[in-house]
């Protein structure tokens, strides 16, 4: 006989649902294959691959700097606009990618919901993994043009990959919490498309947070977008960093992610019988 | 050791139409007064204990239960009431091939779904050779699985899950899909898992292959436990429950028992060859079908005569003394027990009920009762390699299975 290696005991859920975190450790695994399926998959049968990641950050930055540069003439301070909406297009893309394919992740692996156990978490958190791959593309992008307009980077730029781990806490807080709502409510399906335009415009993607009042700059920072957004330029740019702003962007970010988990933990039993 | 103890589990569903499902609905329901729901309970109270190295059947109707009883067990939904402890490493096949991507090759679907079972990538790793071995498709492991055959498909995805290693393997009908070739390789493997120590939880609707494979059967009836027991004593009470028969029958306390004024029906049983009570059957014994009538007019040359249908209710054959020396001898009144032997290697799996009469030929024919669905029996195939069904181990068509004789000479 083998030796008996885990008990584990099943019982109703209750009202308090712990977060079990060990649980996603203990199938890490699982989460790394899900994730690399998740990449291959998307760019299999297309007809220029990964070429797509690249594609996508650069069309858009040249609309909008043939919009921005020349009709509505933002001022980035003494960095160059294409470069200034790269910057925030990448990280944009990616939590916008990434909270797309979050939300539709347990729609999509029904089978896995309803024939497998493991710890639910690892459905939406893979998509989001998935989408950092085209991140990567697009960081490599942005340093290439850092190069080619001449940037100078300050010591300041060692902070940047703290910035770009905020946003995808911002991805995967948002990313668990429309994939479970998205099981109960396939109204999730119309309604985020239009949340993600509605939150692009509200985010300072193709402008500069110094476009607002001080004030206003702190009610902005509560889209936790505006002070990882603003960090990240001031990382590479080497501008002075707005710490109100960041500061209260990251508690923002914080309280997110609970109230997302909360939800999740709270929805999570009742997938399998739901989806 | 006990490795599996279910105590008072119950898991009651809300029904579809009830369920809000979008935000609207959600709405409106807050301002409306709350609705009687309509709930079902999948099971109530369902409490059994499984010990290490059981292999267990589990059986039922569509809806009894059984789903939602394994469903609970591998942990995919939580149970509304109750709890259940599982000592050890579950493994659980509810389907085969789950996660299993078709734009993924062999080998990397190879991976993906052990990783899905709960397999770890060095376990994964130490077992590939094997796992590619088993599902023959080494030629193609690199090709992505949406240019498998499906026999290709189901031999991949089987072969992942049948190296699969859980303390309790979990298993639900898989293997009625995919091609019967393979199938008896499948079936060998689950025997294996059986039989290495491991405790093994089956659902199927096949009988016969619950007969074979288990050990123990539970019989679940609207989300309640209504047997529990050997698996053919079981299965044997939950076809005659299906039938309301059983595999003995005693006519004597009867008001009005099957009779004419010259032959009253007493008793009838299935006997095995040690002439004991049985309904279940080695397919490679005799089955003793046993008579008791009491001859109420004498000089009659009584006739027992017996029709045997399976369950599909097609009437396999009929069978009458005309080889004894009774069968042109009259009777003196009184009681007599007649039996009936029905030879080993002849009739296939399944389970039967036989229809009894007692006929005279002279002056004219006379049926002098006919009783139906009188008693029943099934027959095993305990998979030796020594019966009809030879190495194969899938689902075996045909209501008779004898074992003849081959002769081949060069033409």
């Amino acid at each position: 006989m083998t030796e008996i290696t885990e008990t584990t005991t099943i019982e109703p859920s209750g009202h308090f649902a712990s977060l079990d975190l060990g649980e996603v450790w203990k199938y890490r695994e699982l989460l790394y294959f899900l994730t690399v399926r998740d990449i291959k998959i998307r760019y299999k049968q297309t007809l220029i691959g990964v070429t797509w990641a690249v594609l996508q950050p650069v069309l858009t930055t040249a609309i909008f700097t043939v919009i921005f540069s020349r009709f509505a003439r933002f001022d980035t301070g003494n960095v160059a606009y294409p470069l200034f909406a790269l910057s925030g297009l990448i990280i944009w893309l990616f939590v916008h990618n990434s909270v797309s394919l979050a939300s539709s992740s347990f729609v999509n692996n029904t089978n896995l919901v309803t024939k497998v156990y493991f710890p639910r978490l690892i459905v939406p958190v893979a998509a989001t993994l998935g989408a950092l791959f085209d991140l990567v593309f697009g960081l490599l992008i942005l340093v290439g043009m850092m190069i080619f307009f001449g940037v100078t980077p300050t010591s300041q730029i060692l902070l940047s990959p703290l910035f770009v781990l905020l946003g995808l806490g911002v991805a995967v807080a948002f990313g668990i919490l429309f994939s479970a709502l998205n099981v109960r409510f396939r109204d999730v399906k119309f309604a985020l498309p239009f949340l993600l335009q509605v939150w692009m415009i509200a985010s300072p993607i193709f402008y500069p947070t110094s476009l607002l009042s001080e004030k206003w700059r702190l009610v902005f920072a509560l889209n936790p977008l505006t002070g990882i957004l603003d960090g990240f330029r001031s990382s590479l740019f080497g501008s002075p960093f707005d710490w109100p702003v960041i500061g209260v962007s990251v508690a923002s970010l914080i309280l997110l992610l609970l109230v997302s988990l909360f939800v999740f933990k709270s929805m999570e039993d009742s997938f399998a019988d739901l989806i | 050791m006990q490795v599996i103890k279910a105590d008072n589990l119950s898991k009651q569903y809300v029904l579809g139409s009830r369920q809000p499902n979008s935000v609207r609905e959600v709405l409106t329901g807050l301002l409306k007064p709350a609705e009687p729901k309509h709930t079902i309970w999948a099971l109530r109270d369902v409490n059994f204990s499984v010990d290490d190295g059981e292999r267990l059947g589990l059986i039922g109707h569509n809806g009894a239960g059984k789903s939602t009883l394994l469903k609970i067990l591998s942990r995919i939904t939580k149970p509304t009431g109750g709890k259940a402890l599982i000592r050890g490493r579950v493994g659980s096949l509810l389907e085969v091939g789950t996660g299993f991507h078709s734009e993924l090759s062999g080998r990397e679907n190879i991976y993906m779904n052990g990783a899905i079972l709960g397999m770890k990538r060095a376990e994964i790793k130490r077992k590939f050779d094997e796992i590619v071995d088993f599902s023959e498709i080494e030629e193609f492991l690199d090709t992505p699985v949406k240019h498998y055959s499906s026999g290709m498909y189901m031999r991949l995805a089987f072969s992942v899950a049948a190296h699969l290693d859980p303390e309790i393997l979990i298993v639900d009908e898989v293997l009625a899909v995919g091609d019967t070739s393979f199938q008896k390789k499948c079936l060998r493997k689950m025997r294996d898992v059986g039989e290495s120590g491991r405790t093994v939880v089956f659902v199927s609707h096949d009988m016969a292959s619950i007969v074979r494979l288990c050990d123990r059967a539970i019989a679940l009836n609207h989300g309640t436990i209504v047997g529990d027991g050997p698996a053919s004593d079981v299965v044997r009470e939950y076809i005659s429950a299906g039938w309301g028969i059983k595999s003995e029958r005693d006519f004597t306390a009867d008001q009005k028992p099957p009779q004419s004024d010259t032959v009253r029906l007493m008793k009838m049983r299935m006997v095995d060859k040690q002439g004991e009570t049985n309904g279940s059957f080695d397919i490679r014994d005799k089955i003793g079908i046993e008579m008791t009538y009491e001859a109420l007019r004498p000089g009659e040359t009584l006739l027992p005569n017996l029709q045997i249908f399976n369950q599909d209710r097609v009437h396999l054959f009929t069978i009458h003394d005309v080889a004894s020396e009774w069968t042109h001898r009259p009777k003196d009144a009184g009681v007599y027990v007649s039996t009936a032997w029905i030879p080993a290697n002849f009739m296939a799996e399944g389970s039967f009920a036989v229809n009894a009469a007692v006929v005279t030929y002279t002056p004219t024919l006379n049926v002098h009762f006919y009783a139906t669905d009188v008693v029943i029996f099934d027959i095993f195939d305990p998979m030796t390699g020594d019966t009809a069904r030879g190495d194969f181990g899938g689902k075996m068509e045909g209501v008779m299975r004898p074992m003849v004789d081959w002769e081949t000479r060069n033409g």
